[in-house]
């Protein structure tokens, strides 16, 4: 009875609660090479959370450890805690398959499967078991409308999703991340392959996500991150340097390695 | 500073070029030419015999009547029983040393191993048969003890092809299905073998088309010369067309020697036809990414 009631709370405070992710005091090594030192960082939910920062300062390593698709480098070590409404993501209780069903990725370059667009969005419903072709007619039309696409591939779902120009395979690739109805998602420099008409009809999509699902972009552009973030994370050489609104961040930053960076003297 | 080129050494390296140039082209051609005599003498002799009968025939002691029947039929059951087992074990040791095992030195270890077996000769692989199949598990000489000696020999082959076959998916596409919550296992089954299928299939098709010109390890393992029935079972006798073809060079009778050649253009077609549909299946899946 006890438990059921501190169960009750836990998850009415895990609602009520506005950070979806928790990061605290996080160090991460590659080998013997450190790339992340003591982050601290809230993610709030439903808003644009952008990295910024030069390429190789961890911005990809950070956004892998949310998801612990790090994990897949050998070698790996972590410190300090991350929590993912409130449960640690590295306990073992959590299964990892759970949540990157949770947590989806995007990734820089578009990385469709080598199957028609359809196959592509239903391969999310598919691993998670779900078989019938009414239900996942469903979702496809669902996710590919979310993603902005539909209409441009409705008549050709049967082909395979190389024939789409580059643009659309990372629609469609955001298309096949929201069929598993994840609440978060990642995006790693997702339009740093795309040509800038693409790229804005991306960042438009990435606008309107925003109300149903937490997205956490990497971007290697400063222009991007202050065109559609709400909060703008400022990382160099493996340390989160500053973290705050957008409009502060780029209007009035405080530390001076950001202002140096968002007024492009390095980077 | 001013660099001088001498006309005259040049003239002497494109002349250099040139000799290099016809000496290999000599070396090439001495194969070939070797090839081709080879080819029309065993056209020459084995053509004439070369009849609708003789695909048909059992083996007899009078050249008219001698077929490869029985050599057809048993190389293509002990084919039909080494090709699931190696490239099951095969295609599951790849997977395992490509995505499971943990990149240390016993996996490397292992790794540079089944590279050495490729080169092991045939004969080794016999014997092991020999000991193993044939006496430890008493199959005797049986069919089946044949396919586990050629399942072994051709093993390693089809670990290395299908590892390269499994190492050539992108990682990209395994990330995209391992960042949606798929195990690796659905990973694996869903996204790394379908990609894998053509470069396993070439590299196991070539691998058994090696093994079905092999003659050596399956007379160690106790393929019969002369038989009269084809197999019926896994446990029965059973000869292929190798052996058949090595047993009627050994005869001292001139007919004999065409018949082998008769023989010989069988074995060749097949091994023709094996080697066309690889390339074939390469071709139509590569560059795909
Ligand atoms: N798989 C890896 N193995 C070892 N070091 C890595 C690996 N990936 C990244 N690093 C190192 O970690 C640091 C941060 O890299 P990364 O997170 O990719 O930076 P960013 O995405 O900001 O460009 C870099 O110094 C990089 O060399
Ligand atoms: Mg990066």
């Amino acid at each position: 009875m006890t438990d059921m009631i501190s169960n009750q709370q836990n998850e009415n405070s895990a609602i009520d609660d506005q950070y979806i992710f928790d990061i605290h005091d996080f160090n991460l090594w590659y080998g013997s090479d450190q790339a992340l030192y003591g982050i601290n960082m809230g993610i709030e939910k439903n808003k644009i959370t952008a990295v910024i920062g030069p390429s190789g300062c961890g911005k990809s390593t950070l956004l892998k450890t949310l998801n612990r698709m790090i994990e897949m480098v050998p070698n790996v070590n972590t410190s300090g805690s991350i929590k993912y409404d409130n449960a640690d993501i590295f306990s073992k209780k959590q299964m990892v398959e759970d949540l990157r069903t949770q947590v989806g990725m995007v990734f820089q370059k578009p990385n469709p499967f080598p199957k028609s667009i359809y196959d592509n969005v239903a391969y999310g419903p598919r691993i998670h078991g779900i078989k019938k072709k009414k239900v996942l007619d469903e979702i496809v039309e669902k996710s590919l409308r979310g993603a902005a696409i539909w209409d441009e591939v409705k008549d050709r779902l049967n082909q395979n999703a190389y024939g789409l120009s580059g643009g659309q395979q990372q629609r469609v690739c955001i298309a096949r991340c929201l069929a598993i109805e994840p609440n978060v998602i990642l995006m790693d420099e997702p339009t740093s392959a795309l040509d800038p008409i693409s790229t804005l009809k991306i960042e438009e999509l990435i606008k309107e996500l925003k109300d149903k699902y937490t997205i956490v972009i990497v971007t290697h552009n400063m222009q991007q991150a202050a065109r559609i973030s709400d909060k703008t994370a400022f990382m160099l050489t493996g340390e989160l340097v500053e973290f705050t609104d957008t409009d502060t961040l780029f209007s009035n930053p405080k530390d001076k390695r950001t202002e140096d960076y968002i007024t492009g003297r390095f980077g | 500073m001013q660099i001088h080129i001498s006309k005259s050494r040049m003239k002497r390296r494109i002349a250099l070029n040139s000799i290099f140039r016809i000496l290999f082209f000599l070396a090439t051609t001495i194969g070939l030419v070797f090839l081709s005599l080879l080819l029309i003498r065993i056209l020459n002799q084995g053509l004439g015999y070369l009849t609708i009968d003789f695909l048909r025939n059992f083996p007899a002691p009078y050249v008219e009547e001698a077929g490869m029947f029985a050599g057809i039929i048993g190389s293509l059951f002990l084919m039909l029983l080494t090709a699931p087992i190696a490239i099951i074990l095969g295609v599951s040791t790849a997977l395992y040393l490509e995505e499971y095992a943990p990149k240390n030195r016993f996996t490397n270890f292992i790794q540079v191993n089944v590279q050495n077996l490729a080169g092991v000769p045939s004969i080794v692989f016999g014997l092991l048969g020999l000991t193993f199949f044939v006496y430890l598990f008493q199959m005797g000489y049986t069919l089946i003890a044949g396919a586990l000696t050629m399942s072994l020999l051709i093993l390693p082959v089809i670990v290395v092809a299908a590892q390269e076959a499994i190492r050539s998916v992108p990682k990209e596409i395994k990330e995209a299905s391992i960042g949606m919550g798929a195990t690796k296992w659905q990973t694996i089954w869903r996204i790394v073998l379908p990609a894998a299928v053509p470069g396993i299939l070439t590299g196991s098709i070539l691998a058994l088309s090696r093994a079905i010109g092999e003659t050596a390890p399956l007379l160690i393992v106790g393929a019969a010369t002369a038989i009269y029935t084809i197999p019926d079972s896994m446990l029965s006798k059973y000869t292929v067309m190798p052996i058949q073809i090595y047993s009627w060079t050994s005869r001292p009778q001139e007919e004999w020697q065409f018949v082998a050649g008769a023989g010989i253009i069988v074995l060749l077609v097949i091994l023709l036809c094996m080697n066309a549909i690889a390339v074939w299946i390469r071709n139509k899946f590569q560059n795909r990414y």
